[in-house]
C-alpha cells in the first residue's frame, strides 16, 4: 500500500521520537524538538555566562564583547519603550527574553537543527503566556466594570449580545499568534526540506539563498511581529496613562 | 460509503491544492500594503525605517490567514486525517 503521498524517502521534516517513557499511564515521548531546545537553551546560557562575565569587569568606554551586549540590550529595551511607553519598563525583561529566544530558535535552521518553533508544541505555550499576562493585567489595572463593558463592547453593558463573540476573539488571540509563527517557521523547514530531499546533488551553494530568506529574514520577522503583538495587546489591555 | 485507500489519497492532495488557494487573499493584501508603504516613503523620505517596520509588521499579520490554508493543505497532505 502507499506509504505517503512524497516522491521520495529522503524528504524529511517530520518530528522524530527519540525515547518513549510512561508518565502516569500517557505515551510520552522525548522527541527531536527537545533535543533542539536543549541546543538552543545551551546556546543562550553560554551567550548568558559570556556577556556576565564581560559585564562584571565592564569599562567606562565599552569595549569588544561587552559592545555587542550593550547594543541588544539597548535595541531591546528601545523596541519595548517605543512601544509600550513607561509601562515597558515591567515588560522589559520578559519580552526580551522571548525574543532571543525565539530568536535562537527561528535561526537554528542554520546550525542544520530543525527549528523548535517549527512544533506547535512550541509555540502554543508562547501564545498562551501572552494570553495570561494580557488578562492578568487587564483584571489588575481596570475594575471589574470596565472589563464587563469592554467584553460587550459595542453595546451597552446592560445587553451582553455581542459577549459571546467577544470571548471568541479573545481566546482566538494565542490561537493566531502561535498558529502564525509555528506555520511560517514550517513553511521554511518544509521547503528547504523539499530543495534539499529532491533536487539531492544539484542543491549545493544556491540555497544559501533561500536560507537567507526562509531563516533569517521569516524568522527575524516573526521574533519581531511575535513579541509587537504581545507588547500591543498588554498595552490595550490596560489603561492609557498607567505607569 | 465505502472508498479505497487510493482515491482518498487523491482526493486529500486535490484538497491540499484548493486549500493553498487561500494564498491569493494574503498576497493582494500585502501587495497593497507595499504599495501604500512605497507611497508614503515617497511622501515624507525621513520617516523611512517607521514605515517600513509598520509595513511589515502588518504584511506579517496579513499572511496569517495564507498560512492557515498552507496548514490545512499540511495537515491533509502529511497528517492525514482521513485515513478511514
Amino acid at each position: 500500500m502507499l506509504s505517503g503521498i512524497l516522491l521520495s524517502d529522503d524528504i524529511d521534516f517530520m518530528i522524530h521520537g527519540l525515547f518513549q517513557y510512561s508518565f502516569f499511564g500517557h505515551e510520552v515521548w522525548i522527541t527531536t524538538s527537545h533535543v533542539c531546545l536543549l541546543i538552543v537553551m545551551l546556546i543562550l546560557i553560554i551567550f548568558a555566562i559570556a556577556a556576565n562575565r564581560a559585564m562584571s569587569k565592564a569599562t567606562e568606554v565599552p569595549t569588544g564583547f561587552q559592545n555587542v551586549v550593550e547594543l541588544i540590550v539597548e535595541k531591546l529595551d528601545d523596541m519595548v519603550y517605543s512601544n509600550m511607553g513607561n509601562f515597558g519598563k515591567r515588560f522589559r525583561n520578559y519580552i526580551g527574553t522571548i525574543f532571543i529566544f525565539i530568536l535562537i530558535c527561528n535561526l537554528s535552521g542554520l546550525l542544520g537543527l530543525r527549528p523548535p518553533t517549527a512544533d506547535y508544541g512550541v509555540t502554543l505555550p508562547l501564545g498562551v503566556v501572552t494570553f495570561f499576562l494580557v488578562h492578568i493585567n487587564q483584571f489588575r489595572y481596570n475594575k471589574l466594570g470596565d472589563v464587563w463593558k469592554d467584553l460587550t463592547s459595542p453595546l451597552p453593558p446592560w445587553l451582553p449580545i455581542w459577549l459571546p463573540i467577544n470571548l471568541i476573539s479573545e481566546f482566538a488571540v494565542p490561537v493566531s499568534l502561535s498558529l502564525r509563527m509555528f506555520a511560517n517557521v514550517l513553511s521554511g523547514t518544509v521547503m528547504m526540506a523539499l530543495i534539499y530531499g529532491l533536487l539531492k546533488w544539484a542543491a549545493v551553494i544556491w540555497p544559501a539563498a533561500l536560507h537567507a530568506y526562509f531563516d533569517i529574514f521569516s524568522g527575524a520577522i516573526q521574533t519581531y511581529v511575535f513579541c509587537m503583538l504581545t507588547m500591543t495587546y498588554i498595552k490595550n489591555a490596560v489603561p492609557a496613562e498607567t505607569e | 460509503m465505502d472508498f479505497n485507500e487510493n482515491f482518498i489519497y487523491g482526493c486529500s492532495a486535490i484538497g491540499a491544492g484548493l486549500a493553498v488557494i487561500a494564498g491569493i487573499g494574503p498576497g493582494v493584501g500585502q501587495g497593497i500594503a507595499a504599495g501604500h508603504g512605497a507611497a508614503a516613503v515617497g511622501r515624507n523620505p525621513g520617516a523611512r525605517s517607521e514605515i517600513m517596520s509598520t509595513m511589515l509588521l502588518g504584511q506579517a499579520v496579513a499572511e496569517t490567514t495564507g498560512l492557515y490554508g498552507l496548514l490545512v493543505a499540511m495537515l491533509l497532505m502529511f497528517v492525514k486525517p482521513f485515513k478511514g
